[in-house]
């Protein structure tokens, strides 16, 4: 495993990376025009921020890889992120739902990584964290109308809802890689936001009219490398032409 | 083959460039409602930093004077010249 | 991105038109008369000016098309996003195709002025009864067409779109001029793409010259037919919603970019280029008008693919607009009964 803040930078940028991607796959099939372009913008906000923290991992790691070299050369079994993100887009209900949640979470965690004694980090967080406020914006008030809008729209959110919620105790997931660095203030405990999170979500949940189903929680690997088969089509598609052509600029 | 139901009705979208300036008209979106609208206004006409606050206006909202009314309402007054300081002596010193 | 050029779509059956004839007497001659009069002042005609049933028409059919086009011009570069082989061109290309939904936002808010809903024109395009700009029939085959249609198709449309930014309708010039002014990054970027290509590996530089001997041709379309084959022309014309020919504006776009090829050691599909010492122009090869006809009339390599995509958008976003429409409802009468 390679130093914790390169392991850390990389699991916060390849979350964003992957779900970036994913929402990226909606341009152009969006649901209504006024909506592409909200998507869009989150895509761009989320590939953006991917960006600054895989530039950042790659200059700590100090062995000249930058962030393309990051997202492209990387294999399945590299990626950081977690299987919330790289689960296929699904319908516009599962999108809005797996936004929500990642926002919520994003929301709380990116507010308490913009006081990270690591000053670049730090930045990087906050500037993220100011956008991500306008995220759980458009996201809560999407699970307001999918939830309370329709007989059907209430149908396909409740569906996202059940799939979707067991893969969410991967937010909270923390190792030595995050003890290390906890000890000397360069990430928080991810434990002290489980509480604020649960709160944001349960509360447009019931406004939505969901039901937060019961069961265990996914057991989870993809902040170890081992993913769900989606993540190998994903880069596949992703990589490609990169790696089809070695050492070219683009 | 699209349904009333699923019709969102026309909203007129109002920016503000700068902090101190008037809003202006930037154009229109769809939106179910006032919330949405924002927000629509926002991604499709602010999302260059063009505005630090929107409005936005239910189209069907909108009175508008017609070009019927342009005589009446909007005659120059060039026969009112008390209307504009011009017609005024500043005192000395004021 | 694309535009509306009158020349470059079929001229719309009275079908798809519905009732297109004019009722006799319906455009009072003294108003034709004051309204043309405007025209040559060079006033601006705005939503609610008297204005002949015809001019009405022809803009709304004008537009809505410019509009259609900005949406389905969204597919053949959406097609390269997730693939697009760094972050830098993924973030840039994203937001390209973004700015073209944009538009076509701006395009068809400006035609509900004219007494239409953009519901209504979305039914006509998904039904095959409106027309698109015949470029977006292309496919787009290789990372490089993203570079050869931001510099050639962005190219001849912001050829045509500072013209139309004069356009005498207000509101179609208003959004005109708010396009042009994002469109520039779009064919900057789509130059700086071939350019790199041209300038990279073997295997880079033949992708480049591949997909502009594919693209090349199909641009120069875009400006429609000659002047004397174009039916509508002169009327625009004569109102001022165009103020150039076809023919012009295609001589002018082939004039900056065939220097613009040269620059990054490209070369253009046309053997009979030639420089013209006297007029200043490049001379160029006789166009394939028969290409054009069939692609526009529906038998382009994937006018199906298009409209199927579109079709399934709209179907398939159907219970999301319900599901919003019907929050919007349940709120507006929860807050009147409190």
């Amino acid at each position: 495993m390679a130093e914790p803040l390169v392991e850390y930078l990389l699991r916060l940028g390849d979350d964003r990376l992957v779900l970036g991607h994913r929402l990226s796959e909606w341009c152009g099939h969006g649901p209504i025009l006024e909506e592409d372009i909200a998507l869009s913008n989150l895509a761009l906000d989320l590939i953006g921020h991917a960006s600054l923290f895989l530039e950042l991992a790659g200059t700590v790691e100090g062995q000249g890889r930058d962030q393309d070299a990051l997202a492209y050369w990387r294999d399945e079994h590299e990626f950081r992120n977690l299987e919330l993100c790289e689960l296929p887009r699904g319908d516009f209900g599962f999108t809005m739902v797996r936004q929500f949640l990642f926002d919520a979470w994003s929301l709380h965690l990116l507010e308490a990584l913009s006081r990270s004694t690591h000053a670049d980090l730090g930045a990087i967080a906050a500037k993220a964290h100011k956008e991500t406020r306008y995220h759980v914006r458009h996201s809560s008030e999407w699970m307001l109308r999918l939830g309370d809008g329709t007989e059907e729209s209430h149908r396909r959110a409740q569906a996202a809802l059940d799939e979707l919620w067991p893969w969410t105790g991967g937010f909270a997931y923390q190792d030595q890689v995050d003890q290390t660095l906890r000890a000397t203030g360069i990430a928080p405990d991810l434990s002290q936001l489980v509480a604020p999170w649960d709160a944001t979500v349960r509360g447009i949940l019931a406004k939505a009219t969901l039901v937060i189903p019961d069961g265990p929680m996914r057991m989870a690997g993809g902040r170890f490398g081992r993913h769900t088969e989606h993540l190998g089509h994903l880069l596949a598609e992703m990589q490609i032409v990169a790696r089809s052509h070695p050492g070219a600029r683009w | 083959m699209s349904q009333a139901r699923d019709r969102w009705p026309l909203w007129e979208v109002f920016t503000q460039p700068k902090d101190g300036a008037p809003h202006e008209h930037a154009g229109s979106v769809h939106a179910p409602d006032a919330e949405l609208a924002l927000q629509n206004a926002r991604d499709t006409y602010a999302r260059r930093g063009e505005a630090v606050n929107i409005w936005v206006v239910p189209s069907e909202a909108i009175s508008a004077s017609t070009p019927e009314d342009v005589g009446p309402f909007f005659d120059p007054g060039n026969d009112k010249p008390y209307r504009h300081p011009q017609f005024y002596k500043g005192a000395k010193g004021g | 991105m694309p535009f509306s050029e009158s020349g470059c779509f079929m001229e719309p059956t009275t079908k798809s038109q519905g009732a297109s004839a004019p009722h006799a007497g319906a455009d009072d001659p003294a108003r034709v008369t004051a309204f043309e009069e405007r025209i040559a002042r060079g006033e601006t005609i705005e939503p609610k000016d008297w204005m002949p049933e015809r001019y009405r028409k022809q803009l709304i059919r004008m537009m809505s098309q410019h509009a259609h086009s900005e949406v389905v011009g969204m597919l053949p570069e959406g097609n390269w996003i997730t693939r697009a082989p760094c972050l830098r061109r993924k973030l840039s290309l994203l937001a390209k195709v973004q700015d073209e939904a944009g538009h076509g936002l701006y395009i068809y808010c400006g035609t509900e002025t004219l007494g239409v809903e953009r519901a209504d024109l979305v039914d006509q395009l998904l039904e095959g009864k409106a027309k698109y700009s015949s470029i977006f029939n292309y496919p787009t085959l290789t990372w490089a067409d993203m570079g050869a249609i931001g510099w050639l198709v962005d190219g001849a449309a912001i050829v045509n779109q500072t013209m139309l930014a004069k356009a005498s309708y207000g509101p179609y010039a208003r959004a005109m001029i708010r396009i042009c002014k994002e469109e520039n990054f779009h064919k900057r970027q789509g130059y700086e793409i071939l350019a790199t290509l041209a300038a990279g590996t073997r295997g880079q530089k033949a992708m480049a010259q591949d997909a502009v001997n594919r693209w090349w041709w199909p641009s120069l379309m875009m400006f429609g037919p000659s002047d004397k084959d174009s039916p509508n022309s002169a009327e625009l014309l004569r109102w001022r919603v165009k103020q150039k020919g076809n023919d012009e504006l295609r001589q002018r776009f082939v004039n900056l970019s065939v220097p613009q090829a040269q620059a990054i050691g490209l070369t253009l599909p046309d053997p009979d280029l030639k420089m013209n010492p006297e007029t200043g122009d490049w001379e160029f090869g006789p166009i394939d008008w028969e290409e054009f006809y069939q692609v526009i009339g529906g038998n382009g390599p994937c006018n199906r693919e298009r409209i199927a995509a579109r079709r399934a958008a709209h179907e398939d976003g159907q219970w999301v607009r319900e599901a919003a429409a019907a929050y919007g409802e349940k709120h507006k009468t929860r807050q009147v009964a409190a």
